[in-house]
């Protein structure tokens, strides 16, 4: 299958992607997807500028370690949307295994690693009932997905009676906000960011297997997916499983730097989906690299940095926030139309992101004159 | 046919001919019917009536907020859209209206009439982003309700503003076992039923959120029911942030965040029976689905449950109560083209396995 898959368009390359390496990066660095790689770059250096400190290779990567769990919740999140779907019950996920982490595993060191393969079982679990509640029982996945994220928060609040309980031991929380100490110039690795590069580098190769072409496939045409012999439901549950999986990694990191408290995670579903928006995947699936997703996290984690440093008051964060998104997929949408647009009437692709082409010829713009 | 009584035991054929020739709305009552004889005998149960004035009374005002909101989130779904900025409208009309009539009477029909339009000129930006820059309704007014809380967090702490007494007459007030404000709520979703059922804009909105594309082949334009959908929405929610300035008696500018009426109203509009996809459904049902919360919250109210375990049921409630007809309303989508899958199809699938 999949070697099929890549021989085909060894054979017959789109013509966008027809030609070299080096020019195939700057038409990608044209789409949303690649130009949040930008955003991020140009928001680095705007900072730098403005608080020079914060060019110390050390900071930087502290700052870098601080944002994985959200980029590693964008990475999750991304796979549901891309799929077509969404997960609102991202964040009472990360609540939910932040809380188990605090009272399962407690002081006992020993008891790390079962509690680790324990909030697994709980997140796949989880994903699995979303996935299949949607793809099964056919009740869209924002609904199942809101039901969800109530039965698990008023589970936890319940359970902790809404304060803090439990405190997982200092080996438990250091997976959070640990790192290989001494290393010359950065002086500390935090295990989150590795952690981070790893499931990001598996997710870049997952999306390349037959899985991850079949799940574009899917949310950009569920039809002639199914039509094509790809059993729908399943992947959509993998999908949901991935996304919960890694909320359930962002809370085990979140526990180090929040500790354990009911409330750790919220906002995260936003977060989330913000961020993958910001990478430039497309809400109703089939747009959009994973990477991206996680660099729509750091390009939003840079942005609240940088006016953090030049004063702005936090309140008037989440106004620049909404702003922003709303910028991001305006413009955003009109490039995935202008870089499309071509490729239906013509065999010769213009890629004019400047102009807005003339209606091609048999366009159904004919319609309505 | 739709007083058909709903189907008991196992179902046979002719049950199942039953059940699928009732429209969704019927069954959302036929929920609402069974949700309402459980929590009377729940009630009961506790030694008290579900039916007193005062419990009927605490029903209808729960339902009131969330009627206006889930009234124009029927509107914005079935033009195809979703607005996540309402609790925000909420919160800051609540506090425009608050601050602007500052006890004084002869101040609240300025006051009213400041804050529906502010509600306007924002369901407007929203209508204009959706429909004019492309922008998908969950990140538009996601994006939306970013701004205003930003906006509302920097300005204002803790309550502002105060309504005068002429104008919490308003929640006070009582016809009968309905309070004022519930009646207010009845209008409107009376208003928004003669809008899609009499109304062109109406059958324009069932046009564009069922297919964008061919409602503009057809003649129609696909900009203006998106935007005139968002000013309702938001106005109802102006409104709605009037109500709740009523009963509370001074603004508040987290009370539609504390709601999340964002979440709920969506909710109560699936549970409706409208399709989340937009161009199928109607405010009868959004009356019912709100209904529907308003007594599983009273009843759970009554059992004196934990308020967190409260957010548990609902969950289940939610999922399972779609669950129940979701599935229905796939199958019963007409052929399109005749009865027969396309050609081929079933090799297809056999190939597939």
């Amino acid at each position: 299958m999949s070697e099929r898959s890549e021989r085909s368009t060894a054979v017959r390359v789109l013509p966008a992607h027809d030609s070299d390496a080096g020019q195939r990066i700057l038409t990608a660095l044209r789409t949303p997807g690649g130009a949040v790689f930008v955003l991020a770059g140009l928001l680095l250096i705007a900072i730098i500028v403005s608080n020079p400190n914060f060019a110390d290779p050390g900071s930087l990567i502290r700052f870098a370690g601080r944002t994985a769990p959200i980029a590693i919740a964008a990475m999750g999140q991304y796979y549901v949307i891309v799929s077509g779907e969404f997960d609102l019950s991202m964040a009472a996920v990360i609540a939910t295994q932040v809380v188990v982490a605090g009272n399962v595993i407690g002081q006992d060191e020993a008891l790390i690693v079962p509690g680790l393969v324990l909030m697994l079982v709980i997140g796949a679990l989880i994903g699995i009932v979303n996935g299949l509640a949607t793809t099964l029982l056919k009740v869209p996945s924002f609904i199942v997905t809101l039901g969800t994220m109530l039965a698990l928060t008023g589970l936890v609040r319940y359970i902790t009676g809404g304060a803090a309980t439990g405190n997982p031991s200092d080996a438990f929380r250091n997976i959070g906000r640990g790192g290989i100490q001494d290393v010359p110039i950065l002086g500390i690795i935090p295990y989150s960011l590795l952690i981070f590069l790893v499931l990001a580098t598996l997710a870049a190769w997952l999306m390349r297997r037959p899985f991850g072409r079949t799940l574009v496939a899917v949310g950009d045409n569920p039809d002639a997916a199914r039509y094509a012999g790809t059993s729908v439901w399943w992947l959509k549950t993998r999908a949901f499983v991935i996304s919960s999986l890694s909320a359930t990694v962002a809370g085990i990191l979140l526990v180090g730097y929040a500790g354990v408290h009911p409330s750790v995670g919220s906002g995260y579903e936003f977060a989330a989906i913000t961020a993958v928006v910001v990478g430039g995947v497309v809400l109703g699936g089939g747009r959009g690299w994973v990477l991206s997703a996680a660099a729509g996290a750091y390009a939003l984690e840079l942005l609240f940095l940088l006016l953090t440093s030049l004063g702005v008051q936090s309140t008037w964060r989440n106004t620049v926030q909404g702003v922003i998104i709303i910028v991001a997929v305006a413009l955003a949408g009109r490039t995935w139309r202008a870089v499309r647009r071509p490729t239906r009437g013509e065999p010769e692709p213009a890629p004019s992101a400047s102009s807005p082409p003339p209606a091609p010829p048999g366009s159904r713009r004919t319609g309505d004159s | 046919m739709s007083a058909a009584p709903k189907p008991e035991g196992g179902p046979s054929m002719s049950e199942m001919r039953v059940a699928r020739s009732l429209s969704s709305t019927t069954i959302v009552y036929l929920v609402l019917l069974l949700a309402v004889v459980v929590g009377a005998g729940i009630t009961a149960s506790r030694g008290r009536n579900f039916f007193s004035i005062g419990n009927l009374d605490n029903v209808f005002t729960m339902m009131t907020i969330l009627g206006l909101i889930a009234v124009g989130q029927t509107l914005v779904i079935l033009v195809g859209s979703l607005d996540l900025s309402v609790p925000f409208v909420v919160s800051l009309s609540s506090v425009t209206a608050g601050g602007l009539m500052a006890g004084q009477t002869g101040r609240i029909v300025p006051a009213v009439l400041v804050t529906l339009l502010v509600g306007a000129a924002i369901g407007l930006v929203n209508g204009l982003v959706v429909s004019r820059l492309a922008v998908h309704g969950f990140i538009a007014t996601l994006g939306m309700g970013l701004i205003l809380s930003g906006y509302l967090a920097s300005n204002y702490q803790g309550s502002h503003g105060e309504a005068p007494r002429a104008f919490r007459l308003l929640d006070a007030t009582r016809i009968g076992p309905v309070p004022m404000a519930t009646l207010i709520m009845l209008t409107f979703a009376m208003l928004a039923i003669l809008l899609l059922r009499r109304t062109r804009l109406g059958h324009h909105l069932y046009a564009v959120g069922g297919n964008a594309d061919i409602a503009r082949m057809s003649g129609v334009r696909t900009t203006s029911p998106v935007v005139a959908a968002h000013v309702i929405c938001s106005m109802l929610s102006a409104v709605a942030g009037l109500l709740l300035l009523a009963r509370l008696g001074v603004g508040q500018p987290t009370v539609g965040a504390q709601g999340s009426y964002d979440l709920m109203s969506i909710a109560a509009v699936v549970l409706g029976g409208t399709l989340l996809g937009g161009g199928k459904g109607n405010v009868v049902g959004t009356i019912a689905g709100v209904a529907i919360f308003a007594v599983l919250d009273n009843v759970m109210g009554v059992m004196e449950l934990n308020p967190f375990l409260k957010d548990v049921v609902r969950g289940v409630v939610i999922i399972v109560a779609v669950a129940v007809y979701a599935r229905r309303e796939i199958d019963r989508r007409p052929p399109r083209f005749g009865a027969e899958p396309p050609p081929g199809q079933a090799a297809i699938e056999e190939e597939a396995r």
